[in-house]
């Protein structure tokens, strides 16, 4: 459950983000886990919820994009589109390939909340 | 300076970069979406190329050993010990969920190691390990092991300053290990199928149908068969060993 490490290092970046940045919260946190990135987004939204606990982050929604595993053929060039444990060349099957995308694990931008906070009127 | 341990040792050019993204103009009251593309794990591995900084200043090699538990990362090094004493001078990091029995293993055989007990952590980080290098002189060294917590899945993602990284299957696991464990296997600079004496008693392990796992991750690692407990195979272990601690030294000589 190595997700748990990863979100304490995820909440960390925004509230680092926030204080740089004068803001009262985060709205949406936007991530890229690619297939290939050894987390499980569902895992790390449970753990989110855990480790967001208290730090002032609760509020906000994760947006998680999965960025699509594609790899480049070293023997004939071509880019295909692969699965995690064949990472083979979708046009002439072999194994000299290297990756190209599916392996992120990358917070990609963070929807702050700024500004005065509105006093209820009483 | 260096800002985790004012060690002395200046950090790599990564993660000095506070760069951050600016908000767009915010409406008061709203919200501004700031762009950071920032990996998750950069604190990490910010610590793991200060960790990989203080191996490169000593020419020390780096390994990271992992496994499934019991896959005989520690009988492994206990060979190694024994072979290669008179050739390099090695020590070892040992990270367990609890216990120091490994440390202890080692220790015995008169080498020096720093145990790590993670407390019920899946996975050793590069903060653990830096804490366990200011228990280690690395003056006079040539190759530190760091064994890894037994597990397929989570110490994969953790960088920890090592140069290469060392995966054990042995052949009491299932051959298709590779396939099922693909961000382990894809990130092995060398696989060892251990435990090879054991073989002609569990007939369903095909050493081929695992290297060809590992080929279908687009790995072109070194393949290894050896058995730590009749010594067959080892040599090719050991030449793998050698060759990366002579590159290494090469590599500090010129630094």
């Amino acid at each position: 459950m190595h997700e748990i490490s990863v979100c304490q290092a995820l909440v960390q970046q925004v509230l680092s983000l926030m204080q740089a940045h004068g803001a009262r919260g985060a709205a949406a946190i936007h991530l890229l886990i690619g297939p290939l990135s050894g987390v499980e987004a569902e895992l790390l939204r449970g753990a989110f919820a855990l480790t967001a606990a208290g730090t002032g982050l609760e509020g906000a929604r994760l947006v998680i994009e999965a960025p699509a595993l594609r790899v480049a053929c070293a023997t004939c060039g071509a880019e295909t589109e692969a699965a995690p444990n064949r990472l083979l060349c979708g046009a002439c099957g072999d194994w000299h390939t290297h990756l190209v995308s599916g392996d992120e694990l990358t917070l990609a931008s963070v929807d702050l909340v700024v500004g005065e906070v509105e006093e209820p009127h009483v | 300076m260096c800002s985790i341990c004012g060690c002395g040792v200046t950090p790599a050019a990564h993660g000095q970069s506070h760069a951050h993204g600016h908000p767009h103009v915010p409406a008061p009251g709203g919200t501004a979406a700031v762009s950071v593309l920032k990996g998750l794990l950069d604190e990490n591995d910010r610590i793991a190329a200060h960790n990989r900084v203080h191996f490169d200043e000593h020419g020390v090699l780096a390994l990271n050993l992992m496994s499934s538990p019991g896959a005989g990362k520690t009988s492994l090094l206990e060979a190694t010990i024994d072979a290669l004493r008179g050739r390099l001078r090695m020590a070892v990091i040992e990270g367990d969920l609890e216990t120091d029995n490994d440390a202890r293993r080692i220790r015995a055989k008169g080498i020096a190691a720093v145990q790590i007990t993670t407390g019920g952590a899946c996975h050793l980080d590069a903060n653990m390990v830096h804490r366990a290098l200011h228990d280690l002189a690395l003056e006079g060294l040539n190759v530190v092991f760091i064994e890894n917590v037994g597990n397929l899945v989570c110490p994969a993602s953790f960088d920890l300053g090592q140069h290469a990284n060392v995966t054990l299957l042995s052949v009491t696991e299932g051959d298709d290990k590779p396939a099922k464990y693909p961000v382990m296997f894809r990130a092995a600079d060398v696989v060892l199928l251990s435990k090879s004496d054991l073989l002609p008693h569990v007939g369903e392990f095909e050493p081929s149908h695992a290297l060809h796992c590992l080929r279908e991750l687009a790995n072109p690692a070194p393949f290894i068969e050896l058995s730590a407990r009749t010594g067959a195979g080892m040599k090719g272990w050991f030449d793998w060993l050698l060759a990366q601690t002579a590159r290494r030294q090469t590599h500090a000589f010129r630094a």
